[in-house]
């Protein structure tokens, strides 16, 4: 049982397989951690102990009978986005504080088939609205590298609970960099699928056209583990894509010698941190030594990605979040007057602050006289974004730069000032604007405080994507660097 | 003055889908509150819409019997509004871009000429759940087993002059849509119902005047009525020296009046925009050729046929294909008959149609089915029985008493064809009545009847009319 907790899902899988360890004593193990630590970091909302001991005893008799998959018997967390069955689902808002909800999202159903074992649901940015978890009803989560710092958001709790190892694994949504920038605050590995890789079904929507779940993991090797099971078309969700899922695992090991790798100049201009550029540039050379070949690229649009993400993303949200009127679930006022006062009260007491600007946002722009000066253009200069890519994609294979502009920031360091908040996001929010798959890698340190690679892919690109990430993490050892005070 | 009407209906038709337009539930009528209204029809939070094809392929069967366009690229939107019985706070529906684009309509009301009406679109869109106000002890009861019923918005252009040309192209379009097996027109149970917008302007002159919309009519009378009334109240105010207000006006039938729902100031503002939930709906031309295979004999088509092999009139074949169901059940009808179809439309639409009036049944609940009614007619055309006859067979079949072979045999209704015996009453009667003869060989031609009706009266009824009067002629000679 020594430091279990610092291993790999690849590694607990074959631990767990060869019955070196049962999942009993794996669960426990991490839910013992959990109570230890969530005080202090505050990442889980729900702990699921009873039905995760129930889950890992189920997975441990799959396991003797020989029946195990991949991640039978493995201890992950739900970003508590995901609707589970019987489990309360908040989406760390007041509004859903009373919900349980009654059937399970596609995604984590595929992890119950896997015979994963679910421990609990973490902490996030309300409704995913956010870039460092401080928008949470139940309160900010701490960074394990620094207790001061944020840990990013929106998945926030997810990177918190496994950069402390409280969690082998977590999934996490990505909306405009919702997974990849806390990803690279804590020096993890986290990947946002293709648009469409991964059903949205039970997922609680924020911006319908930008939403997309993907796993939080230490290693690209156990990234693909957990896509395995994730992605897939689904029935149930319209705009879940119908093409062949590959065996994530099966090219980790793919020589890169002359892949070529572009860096947009634009990603390293002004609002670059210099201590985060000296490590990504590190990070390049490295890839060089290991027989990529690297150019210069332009995305012209960058620029316009933030403000363009801003119209969509709070449009889609205003009319997303409309069905929570406490009428039939949620939360509702006391004492209503009138219909008027149930609404008006019920929303006004279990939105946040952010859930509140971008609601009224984006009814803004949806309003009647302004819906072609801003909806319709966002739409349009999306396309642009979109084309950028697109031309790039000609001539390389994949594209690099920061996943953030700067290390993790102080708790409250930039929590009243929204527009300095929505930087944060500013290399990796066109990513979801063009529905591309994107990774972001732990690439070193700057001051003591991880810096994440964001590597993005072409369309459906995700194994190639994992493949330059392991590499990298082959010849690298910044994704197994455990915060001290986790150890 | 005299004043021009202009009216404009919006029709929604509830396709006849077994489940919602979005969501796996059932569609069934009647069940008890929200136990047909499953996750995504409450709008839970995650819960994500798929488009139901039944629904589509039934929009584009309407749009290609109204010889419209059906877009290969359609779109569905999102209209915002907040309401208890509206689970997303949005209804899904379709705006700038609908699956059927421009149609058209030929109407006739009765004594004048047809007129052709367009048709502006039509789109699929989700049905809301429903208040209920009653029971509740001032509060309100949701229902939200309607929620997610697909409809299919019908919208016309303003080319109806009258109330009456209003409910003509509201009963044609009814009647169409139960042809194509769309919606089962039943508007008691909301099925199809409709909005007028209406306004009224000078005789002559272009420019359409200010209209107001009459919501949620759902009866024909109702349409009639509220038109009327509107245009009345209208006249008034503009003669009045005042100005008619843009509103949203709801139809009080206990009252018989219209009243202000809401003004143009405090209408909605919807904020429509495409749902990122569902992908543009995209239809080949393979598949809506395949959609036009299915299309069945319309109305006009019918009704022509009707005329032209069946030697029908024009009123006749009209009021016969008002309605699939009556044109169905005259065909089978005459089918069995055999021959004189037109026997058969006067069997239905009298003898058959008044009884059901009588009775207040539609022609699906008639006790005599088209079979029974067609066997009958059968033994009219051979002879077996007269028409006279029939009308008792009908009214034992009515009652359930079995098919006309069966009323024939069991009251001995078959009409006498045998000469011999027809000759031997007739000379019994003869013998009777002397002073009749005689009276009748002075040249009281009149008297005719009265040896005819002795007949008869001594055969029930059952002798052969024809062969009466010829052997009468013989022997009165």
């Amino acid at each position: 049982m020594t430091a279990m907790h610092t291993k790999t899902i690849a590694q607990l899988s074959a631990a767990l397989h060869r019955g070196e360890v049962s999942s009993v004593e794996l669960t426990t193990l991490f839910l013992e951690r959990i109570k230890a630590h969530n005080p202090t970091l505050n990442c889980f909302i729900t702990m699921t102990e009873a039905q995760a001991l129930a889950a890992a005893a189920a997975a441990d008799r799959r396991l003797k009978a020989g029946d195990g998959a991949p991640l039978t018997g493995v201890p992950i967390a739900h970003k508590d986005i995901f609707c589970t069955a019987g489990v309360k689902t908040t989406c760390a808002s007041k509004m859903l504080d009373n919900f349980i909800a009654p059937y399970e999202s596609t995604c984590t159903a595929k992890f119950i088939e896997a015979g994963a074992v679910m421990l609990g649901k973490t902490n996030m940015d309300e409704f995913a609205m956010g870039s460092s978890n401080e928008t949470s009803y139940y309160g900010a989560v701490k960074n394990p590298w620094d207790l001061e710092r944020v840990p990013g958001g929106s998945s926030g709790g997810s990177v918190s609970a496994v950069a402390a190892r409280l969690a082998p694994a977590a999934t996490g949504t990505d909306t405009g960099g919702s997974i990849r920038q806390p990803a690279a605050l804590c020096g993890l590995t986290g990947l946002k699928p293709t648009y469409g890789r991964v059903s949205r079904f039970g997922m609680i929507a924020f911006a319908s056209s930008l939403d997309q779940a993907g796993p939080i993991t230490y290693s690209a090797e156990d990234a693909a583990l957990l896509m395995n099971v994730m992605a897939g078309f689904d029935e149930r969700d319209s705009t879940s894509v119908d093409c062949e899922v590959p065996d994530y695992s099966a090219n980790l090991d793919n020589s890169i010698e002359g892949l070529k790798i572009g860096l947009p100049k634009e990603y390293f201009d002004g609002g670059l941190d210099d201590r985060v550029a000296r490590v990504i540039d590190a990070a390049v050379k490295e890839y060089e030594a290991l027989g990529a070949v690297v150019k210069e690229i332009s995305l012209s649009n960058t620029a316009l990605a933030v403000p363009t993400y801003y119209v969509v993303a709070p449009a889609e949200c205003s009319t997303n979040l409309s069905r929570f009127d406490g009428v039939r679930f949620g939360h509702r006022c006391d004492d209503p007057q009138d219909l008027f006062d149930l609404y008006t009260r019920s929303r006004g007491e279990g939105f946040g602050a952010e859930v509140k600007r971008r609601i009224m946002i984006g009814t803004y722009v949806l309003s009647a006289g302004y819906y072609d000066a801003y909806y319709l253009k966002a739409q349009k200069i999306r396309r642009l974004i979109s084309d950028d890519f697109r031309t790039a994609f000609e001539t390389v294979d994949v594209i690099m730069g920061p996943t953030a502009p700067t290390t993790a920031f102080k708790l409250g360091e930039k929590a009243d000032d929204p527009v300095t908040m929505y930087l944060s996001d500013i290399y990796t929010i066109a990513v979801n604007m063009a529905g591309l798959p994107a990774a972001s890698i732990p690439a070193g340190f700057a001051d003591g405080l991880p810096v994440g690679l964001q590597l993005i892919g072409n369309y459906f690109d995700e194994s190639r994507l994992l493949n330059v990430a392991h590499k990298y993490q082959q010849a690298t050892d910044w994704h197994l660097q455990v915060p001290t005070a986790f150890k | 003055m005299e004043w021009e009407i202009v009216i404009g209906l919006e029709i929604h038709a509830q396709l006849a889908t077994k489940s919602k337009i979005f969501s796996g539930a059932s569609t069934a009528y009647g069940a008890p509150p929200n136990t047909q209204a499953c996750a995504v029809d409450l709008g839970l939070p995650g819960v994500l819409p798929v488009l139901n094809k039944e629904a589509v392929r039934m929009a584009a069967k309407f749009g290609l019997a109204v010889g419209a366009r059906v877009s290969p690229h359609s779109v569905f939107a999102r209209k915002n509004y907040f309401y208890p019985d509206l689970p997303k706070g949005y209804q899904i529906s379709q705006f700038e871009l609908p699956v059927v684009e421009g149609g058209q309509l030929e109407i006739q009301v009765e004594g004048e000429t047809a007129r052709v009406i367009g048709i502006t679109r039509a789109h699929l869109e989700e049905d809301a759940g429903k208040s209920l106000h009653e029971d509740f002890h001032g509060s309100t009861g949701i229902d939200l087993n309607r929620a997610g019923t697909p409809l299919l918005e019908i919208v016309s252009e303003p080319d109806m002059r009258s109330a009456k040309e209003a409910v003509a192209y509201m009963k044609k379009i009814h009647s169409l849509v139960q042809y194509l097996e769309i919606c089962d027109g039943n508007m008691q149970e909301g099925s199809f119902r409709c909005d007028a917008n209406v306004s009224i302007r000078p005789k002559g002159h272009e420019a359409l005047g200010t209209r107001s919309e009459l919501k949620n009519l759902n009866s024909f009378r109702f349409v009639e009525r509220a038109i009327n009334i509107e245009v009345e109240r209208q006249i008034d105010v503009i003669e009045g020296g005042g100005k008619v207000v843009q509103e949203t006006r709801l139809y009080d039938s206990d009252k018989d009046e219209t009243r202000s729902m809401r003004s143009k100031e405090e209408a909605f503002d919807y904020r429509y925009f495409p749902d990122p939930d569902l992908l543009p709906l995209e239809l080949d031309e393979a598949y809506i050729e395949a959609v036009r295979k299915t299309l069945p004999e319309l109305p006009d088509e019918k009704k022509a046929r009707f005329i032209s092999e069946l030697g029908l009139a024009e009123y006749e074949a009209g009021v016969l294909t008002a309605s699939r169901e009556l044109a169905d059940y005259f065909e089978v009808a005459a089918r069995i008959a055999g021959d004189d179809a037109k026997r058969t439309a006067n069997w239905v639409m009298g003898d058959l149609l008044g009884a059901l009036n009588k009775a207040g049944k539609e022609i699906g609940e008639s006790p005599v089915s088209a079979a029974l009614l067609g066997g009958m007619l059968q033994r009219i055309n051979d002879n077996t029985i007269s028409g006279k006859i029939a009308k008792q067979v009908f009214e034992c079949m009515w009652n359930g008493e079995g098919d006309a072979d069966t009323v024939i045999e069991q009251k001995g209704l078959k009409q006498v064809t045998d000469g011999g015996a027809i000759e031997k009453i007739i000379d019994e009667i003869i013998a009777n009545n002397p002073q009749q003869l005689d009276q009748y060989r002075a040249g009281k031609d009149k008297l005719f009847g009265f040896f005819v009706g002795q007949v008869m009266k001594e055969t029930q009824g059952k002798a052969n009319p024809a062969q009466v009067n010829q052997l009468l002629k013989q022997k009165l000679a």
